[in-house]
């Protein structure tokens, strides 16, 4: 542990012993919160041919009856022991659902992550490059627009001229109609993949854009730049060798730490194009007071930012030496309120007070 | 002679000007600087000596006219001949190390570059190649700065203001460092208002008061109090800095 | 009255970049106390089913065309717009207050700080759309839900930063004087702290509106937000899916062009008042710099 990343690493796992229970119990007491009765999501139209000592039944069976705190450390007793419940909706064990969705949403989340960040931020570099021409000012007009562009808006544009109008791609769902995983060819899914990706690269461009084209306009206007310039270098070599470092390095950080939004928009995406991943179970749960998948997803979802934001970290600091932290430093201590200050401001305050004539 | 007459970095009536003003901010000026040798240009501050650095790079801000002729050998001066050693050391990248900022500086140079004998070459050990410019103090940074004007291979080095913000015991190394380099055959422009230091190094003065070229003096007239100086500015500031050189001696131990 | 007319014109008519934020947000208030106004006005007889008059494309007589019921596109975008404008007035200004508060606690009270801390770093380190569903989820969905959940997962980055301004506040030498003089943390809450925060909690709320609506929209899509009887751009774009597939694409294109244009303009607004009283935000977690919401 003493390299930089492992000290990092370190001080990280120290937060996660508070922040993961924390959260757990956040979580928990918000689902705990939902003024849905579960045994009625689960019986639904039914409701009416159970009587109230049925009812009763159900719940003492689900531990209904017991005090919040009591089912919540039974619920993170099974968690520890990797049982996160059944899901009402899709009539299985949670675990089952999140293992079987989790790959189409990995295949939509990871080509948008890849292909946000690749246009992202070409389209910020060269903006950087043409600082205050045209070109500049289109990408980040662009830029401005599609980050107050409702998400799941762009994805019903997107339908309307590509699927609709044109008639070029698929609108609905990982396959076409009828066709099942095993017959599917590679193609086919990538046709389907097309749309969803758009939608959701273009939504995490915004951003992205924007900080590339601050960070690299700031490399090129400063001082080390114009130092390199003065001795000879030029600007297009400038910007793509020591300014990518300034401006690619942070950009990975940006995008990492921006993964929580990603599964947002995928959320949105999901919904709209039936992809049969996560996004789309979240809010099946959500609608259908499915409890235990919501809760499931929200901890997956949350293991997966942080997985995201400590990647992020260590890639910052990588690039930015700056940023790591270093055995020799250590934290100053706190200052303690000198007790002295108190009592002379208190004097003289007092002095003050007996001069001026009251009104 | 002759190769002395040949090897000389030559500028003549260099005039800075603001856009729209008939004022000159900046000289006439000429001087003429040989190889091997140092040109001291001192002035108060807002004198306008960090702009003749920048004229001589052809880096001067926009709003900002320049005339006047640069030779170098009687060619028209490029800025590629020559290696600045800025003022600030914000000039280093800050996410990059040393080492790899020498190799920057030493693409220009025609002749292989060894970082770690440049790096001896201005009192470095090899081990601070390794390190970025925020983990340098301030002696350290500016000696890689000087560094990086080297690595360039240029023969002619305009050193701005080398001292300012250094404890006295680096800032004399660091001139003793400057003279090493002026014996190795290099033209240097040194500017600076450290004007006690400067004359450890420089062969003429040149000096500044509110952009205009008072007086360009050899060493030997700094001596004493300034009889040798034509002009009543130059001997001002050779007394002023005389007279704060001592009492600043006597208190140093008083104060802490 | 007259004073104040006065003042207001001199302000706006300043014309370096002050002013122009100002003309800028005068102008954003109109439009919003206009189309509040406007949308809840509207006849009812404008929106009302018409078989007869389905799915036309924009004309004079529906300048944006109308539904798959016959209602017209221009007035259920306005009253759409206006429901959308309500919640994310009401949540955004909970929100601004709850950040305020949570900032100046942090700020007079160690313990309270801790606890602060902890709370805004767990709220940064969770999916944020998903905590928004959770929360809506929580609260049972609707109007209120939506309302609650944008309020309740939008402060943390104010907060921090309000929280922060505070604490050099309160390090200052005249609120350690108050505090030797017995004052009380409520009152130099009230006296002190928030007269110098002002700035930021305005330029924080504005900043915060347009995710507000964005979020509100996106909730209500999903179906946990706005009741789908009441006109929402989100619950709008939702039903407008089988009418698209049809070719009716005006359905989908001005609500969500309404929703835009509104926050575009909150956008630009925010990202003035963002420069002028917001320091740039360095997170340590990589966080672009001055971003609050």
């Amino acid at each position: 542990m003493n390299s930089w990343w492992g000290r990092l690493m370190m001080k990280r796992l120290c937060r996660l012993v508070w922040l993961l229970p924390l959260t757990a119990v956040l979580l928990f007491t918000l689902v705990s919160l939902a003024p849905i009765d579960p045994v009625q999501a689960y019986v639904g139209a039914r409701m009416s041919m159970i009587g109230p000592e049925q009812q009763a039944a159900i719940e003492a069976a689900w531990g209904l009856d017991q005090p919040g705190w009591i089912r919540f450390f039974h619920w993170l007793a099974h968690l520890v022991q990797g049982d996160l419940g059944d899901s009402i909706s899709y009539n299985a064990p949670v675990l089952t659902v999140l293992v079987e969705r989790f790959p189409a949403s990995l295949a939509l989340m990871g080509c948008s992550f890849l292909a946000a960040f690749v246009v992202g931020s070409g389209l910020g570099v060269l903006a950087a490059a043409c600082q205050g021409r045209w070109p500049d000012r289109l990408i980040r007009g662009w830029a401005m627009v599609i980050s107050v562009s409702p998400g799941f808006w762009i994805a019903l544009l997107f339908i309307s001229i590509f699927a609709v109008q044109l008639a070029w791609l698929p609108s609905c769902c990982a396959l076409p109609p009828g066709v099942t995983q095993d017959e599917a060819h590679w193609w086919q899914y990538g046709r389907h993949l097309v749309l969803p990706v758009l939608t959701l690269s273009i939504y995490g461009t915004g951003p992205l854009i924007l900080h590339v084209r601050q960070r690299l306009i700031g490399f090129l206007d400063g001082p080390s730049a114009r130092h390199l310039r003065l001795h000879g270098m030029s600007s297009t070599r400038l910007a793509l060798g020591p300014g990518s470092r300034h401006a690619l390095g942070s950009a990975v950080t940006v995008h990492l730490a921006s993964i929580g939004e990603l599964f947002g928009g995928s959320v949105l995406a999901e919904t709209i194009f039936a992809w049969p991943g996560l996004g789309q179970a979240t809010v099946k749960a959500a609608t259908g007071a499915d409890a235990p998948l919501l809760l499931g997803i929200a901890l997956v979802t949350v293991v997966v930012v942080l997985l995201g934001n400590l990647l992020a970290d260590i890639l910052a600091a990588w690039v930015d030496p700056r940023l790591r932290i270093m055995p020799q430093e250590e934290t100053l201590p706190r200052l303690k309120r000198l007790p002295w200050l108190k009592a002379s401001a208190r004097l003289k305050t007092a002095s003050r007070l007996k001069v001026e004539p009251k009104s | 002679m002759k190769t002395q007459q040949m090897m000389s970095l030559q500028v003549e009536a260099l005039t800075l000007t603001m856009k729209g003003h008939s004022q000159p901010l900046v000289g006439p000026l000429s001087w003429r600087l040989e190889a091997g040798q140092c040109m001291g240009l001192v002035g108060g501050s807002g004198a306008g000596k960090s702009l003749v650095a920048d004229a001589l790079f052809q880096a001067l801000p926009a709003e900002i006219e320049c005339q006047g002729r640069m030779t170098l050998n009687d060619a028209p001066l490029s800025p590629l001949s020559m290696a600045l050693m800025p003022q600030s050391i914000e000039a280093l990248d800050p996410l990059a190390p040393v080492t790899q900022q020498i190799r920057r500086f030493a693409r220009r140079n025609a002749e292989a570059v060894d970082p770690t004998r440049l790096l001896a070459q201005v009192q470095l050990e090899a081990e601070a190649g390794a390190l970025f410019p925020h983990q340098l103090s301030g002696g350290m940074a500016r000696r890689v700065l000087l560094a990086l004007t080297l690595a360039t291979g240029a023969d002619w080095l305009v050193i701005d203001e080398p001292t300012l913000g250094l404890d006295p015991t680096v800032a004399d190394q660091l001139i003793q460092l400057l003279s090493t380099l002026k014996a190795q055959g290099k033209g240097v422009l040194l500017i600076s208002h450290d004007l006690v230091r400067l004359i450890q190094v420089a062969d003429e003065v040149m000096i500044l008061a509110s952009g205009q070229q008072v007086e360009t003096a050899p060493v030997a007239a700094f001596d004493g109090s300034g009889g040798g100086l034509k002009h009543p500015f130059s001997r001002a500031l050779w007394q002023a800095q005389q007279w704060t050189q001592n009492p600043l001696t006597i208190h140093q131990g008083d104060e802490r | 009255m007259k004073r104040v007319m006065v003042s207001i014109v001199s302000i706006v008519t300043r014309s370096d970049d002050t002013g122009k934020s100002y003309r800028l947000a005068l102008f954003m208030a109109i439009v919003v106390t206009l189309m509040i106004w406007g949308g809840g006005a509207l006849p009812d007889t404008m929106m009302a089913v018409n078989p007869a008059q389905r799915s036309l494309a924009p004309s004079w007589q529906h300048w944006l065309g109308t539904d798959l019921l016959g209602r017209d596109m221009a007035s259920r975008t306005l009253a759409g717009l206006a429901q959308s404008l309500k919640v994310g007035l009401l949540a955004a200004a909970l929100s601004t207050l709850l950040a305020m508060v949570m900032g100046m606690m942090a700020a007079l009270n160690r313990s309270l700080d801790r606890l602060v801390s902890s709370l805004t770093d767990m709220m940064l380190g969770m999916p944020h759309f998903v905590l928004l569903i959770m929360v809506a989820y929580a609260f049972g969905g609707g109007t209120v839900g939506v309302t609650w959940a944008v309020a309740l997962t939008h402060w943390p980055r104010l907060a921090r930063l309000l929280r922060h301004e505070a604490k050099t506040l309160v390090k200052s030498d005249y609120v350690q004087v108050s505090r030797s003089l017995g004052r009380s943390n409520l009152w130099l809450a009230r006296h002190h702290l928030m007269p110098h925060l002002m700035p930021q909690w305005i330029a924080g709320f504005v900043v915060i509106f347009p995710h507000a609506i964005l979020h509100e929209a996106g909730l209500s899509f999903i179906g946990l937000g706005i009741e789908p009887h009441l006109p929402s751009i989100g619950v709008m774009l939702a039903n407008s899916l089988n009418a698209m597939l049809a070719g009716f694409w005006w359905v989908v294109l001005a609500p969500g062009l309404g929703l835009m244009l509104v926050a575009f303009g909150f956008e630009r607004l925010g990202e003035r008042l963002r420069r002028q009283a917001l320091p740039p935000d360095r997170g340590s977690s990589g966080v672009s710099p001055g971003q609050v919401a």
